[in-house]
């Protein structure tokens, strides 16, 4: 065992990580720049003004997204709930249309008419962020249902936040997902709080992956601050549903630096709490273990984030150029039929 | 044409869409093994299998919202809920889901769910089940609503709704499967959206949709033995709502009655009420009357569950009073 810094004990992960090639590695590091930045520009413009609505940080998180979905095949859906920057960016929507998606402009993810809580791009097998806590939970099993039917092989990678397991929604669809035999990963991204209500005072159990106990449904628990080992735990879990046809329940323990949302004076935790988990930085400690162990230079990596900033800045002038929604949009993708 | 009740033609049309297309299928409770408890589903599961009729547990939220993500990869399931007074568990499902996610996320998908539901009160069993709570269903855009009056259009619409690439809301009327009418074998679709002169009459309009139209038929009986004539508009179809025939209609009678079973406040009689006056202002001789059902939850006991639940001699009554 060892323990998190803020005293969250994880079993062992074997030290001889699988190998991943050197393209691989930086690309998992770019990716997960490419979400912090463009969340700190978002904050900026947030600020501006030029975003509206609620914006919710995945700030020490991308470990999460970028190691569970750079395993998932083409044909494995992705659901996950409103802090879904992270996830989009991960599941291959390009930062300029999720930054116009955030400034409300027609080219962004959903034209315009979801803002930061509802990107998705179907095409990618994105189905979406969903900001009603545990909606999509049952879509999830429901896609995989339609999967299965069909004898098509995908898995559907369901994401949602430690104070979902709370609602009936989640008990609803795992156990669907057991009576049904249905392709779904769970993924629960623990992250100690829903909204300002920390996991102990809201969830009878310790472990969010004991409720799957209940369901008979086959879990673990991975440390979510360790993108190799994230990736890892997504290879064997997806390898086990790809084999067994059934569902998988992986707990991911993280931590969200930022409030919950932009404006959030954070009362309930203190600043000694969150100082604690950036000493567990997953871009940090990734950008430390590629150079220790001599995969890539500081400056190889210095250069990588040079090349993040200019694809941000070329986001936001993408997003500030575009148009709005015309006036008939009000009107338009309602309905299929009219 | 064969003389068939609204339960057979509501079960043909399942019937017939599932042969005809692979992705139909149905799921709810008890829609299996059990044949489904108003029986309009028995004799599926050993036709078509547990696969496409299937079983599910106790659990709204995650019908609808399993049917609604199975509709989103381009299945067409008919999800049944029970009753419509168990559709409020799966609220969030309908309201958020089936009637918003495509908007929401810019028309990047179409969700061609179809939520069967029962309702309607008389049966005795108290207040939680025995419900007509159509209009809350009809104020969400997004969402089509039918509640069917006949056989004829409940297997023609019921089969539109199937076919539609829209979320559809399928209201039937928990009295009216004995209700029978002549119904065509074979393929037919009835238009969405579009309501119906069911009776033709130049007296009065009588603007009402499912058991309202069986009741308001009774009334137009006892009425022209009077030598009052009726034209009953039948809406079917609560969203979106079509009044053009209606209106049409009162420019002749220039007097109008809203039937319905729902409770009358903020129901679907207000809505037509609203619109009326709003379009045919001019046509009108008379205030136009509401029958619905008194505000009150539907008790248990016979007598006053009737009195609270629209009858024939209300509307026959009404119509006299605008006359």
């Amino acid at each position: 065992m060892f323990t998190l810094a803020w005293g969250i004990a994880m079993a062992e992960a074997d030290v001889a990580l699988k190998a991943l090639d050197e393209k691989e590695m930086l690309r998992l590091y770019h990716e997960m720049i490419l979400i912090r930045r463009l969340e700190e520009e978002a904050a900026h413009l947030y600020q501006q003004g030029k975003i509206g609505g609620f914006l919710h940080l995945y700030i020490g998180q991308e470990a999460v997204a970028s190691g569970l979905l750079s395993v998932r095949r083409p044909e494995d859906r992705v659901f996950t709930a409103y802090r879904d920057h992270g996830v989009a960016i991960a599941s291959g929507i390009e930062a300029k249309f999720v930054m116009a998606e955030l400034m409300g402009k027609a080219t962004g993810a959903s034209k315009g008419k979801g803002g930061s809580m509802h990107l998705a791009d179907v095409d990618l097998n994105f189905w979406g962020g969903y900001a009603i806590v545990g909606s999509h939970m049952p879509l999830a099993a429901g896609m995989a249902m339609a999967d299965k039917y069909r004898g098509d092989p995908g898995v559907t990678i369901c994401m949602f936040g430690d104070g979902a397991t709370n609602i009936g929604y989640f008990h609803e669809s795992l156990n669907l997902s057991m009576v049904w035999d249905l392709p779904v990963l769970w993924v629960c991204e623990n992250n100690q709080y829903g909204m300002g209500t920390s996991v102990e005072r809201a969830s009878a159990v310790e472990e969010m992956r004991q409720k799957a106990e209940g369901y008979e449904m086959p879990n673990s628990r991975v440390n979510g601050m360790n993108v190799l080992e994230v990736r890892r735990a997504a290879e064997e879990t997806l390898s086990y549903i790809r084999e067994n046809g059934t569902p998988y329940f992986l707990e991911v323990v993280t931590y969200r630096f930022q409030g919950h949302s932009m404006g959030d004076p954070e009362r309930y935790r203190e600043s000694d709490e969150v100082d604690q988990w950036r000493e567990d930085d997953p871009i940090g400690m990734f950008r430390t273990h590629l150079v220790d162990t001599g995969v890539f230079s500081a400056e190889e990596l210095s250069k990588e984030e040079e090349l993040v900033d200019r694809e941000i800045e070329q986001a936001v002038e993408f997003a500030e150029s575009s148009p709005n929604p015309p006036p008939e949009a009000l009107f338009e993708d309602i309905h299929a039929e009219e | 044409m064969a003389e068939i009740t609204m339960r057979e033609a509501i079960s043909q049309a399942l019937w017939e869409e599932m042969e005809r297309d692979e992705r139909v299928f149905v799921m709810g409770e008890e829609v299996g093994l059990w044949g489904g408890t108003y029986a309009v589903t028995r004799g599926f599961y050993d036709h078509f299998g547990a696969e496409r009729v299937r079983d599910t547990p106790i659990a709204e939220g995650v019908i609808v919202g399993a049917a609604n993500g199975a509709a989103m990869a381009g299945l067409r399931p008919v999800a049944e809920l029970m009753t419509i007074n168990f559709a409020f568990l799966a609220m969030d499902q309908i309201v958020n889901g089936s009637a918003k996610l495509r908007a929401m996320f810019g028309g990047q998908f179409t969700i061609p769910i179809v939520i069967r539901t029962v309702g309607g009160g008389g049966r005795q069993l108290g207040a939680t089940h025995s419900q007509t709570p159509d209009a809350v269903f009809a104020h969400f855009p997004g969402l089509t609503v039918i509640a069917p009056g006949t056989p004829y259009d409940a297997k023609g619409l019921l089969k539109a709704a199937i076919r539609s690439e829209d979320p559809v809301m399928f209201i039937e009327n928990a009295t009216m499967y004995q209700t029978k009418g002549e119904v065509p074998e074979g393929d037919y679709v009835e238009p969405i959206g579009v309501s119906k002169v069911q009776r033709k009459g130049s007296d009065v309009t009588i603007v009402t949709y499912s058991k309202g139209l069986q009741l308001s038929l009774q009334a137009a009986d006892q009425l022209a033995a009077d030598g009052v004539e009726v034209q009953i508009i039948d809406l079917r179809c609560l969203r979106p709502l079509d009044l053009g025939p209606a209106i049409e209609s009162l420019k002749r009678t220039n007097r109008a009655v809203i039937v319905e079973e729902g409770w009358r406040s903020y129901g679907v009689g207000a809505e037509v009420a609203s619109r009326l006056y709003e379009q045919a202002f001019d046509y009108l001789d008379a205030p136009v009357k509401r029958v619905a059902q008194v505000e009150v939850p539907l008790p248990y006991n016979r007598e006053l569950e009737q009195m609270a639940l629209p009858q024939v001699g209300d509307i026959v009554r009404a119509v006299q009073e605008v006359l």
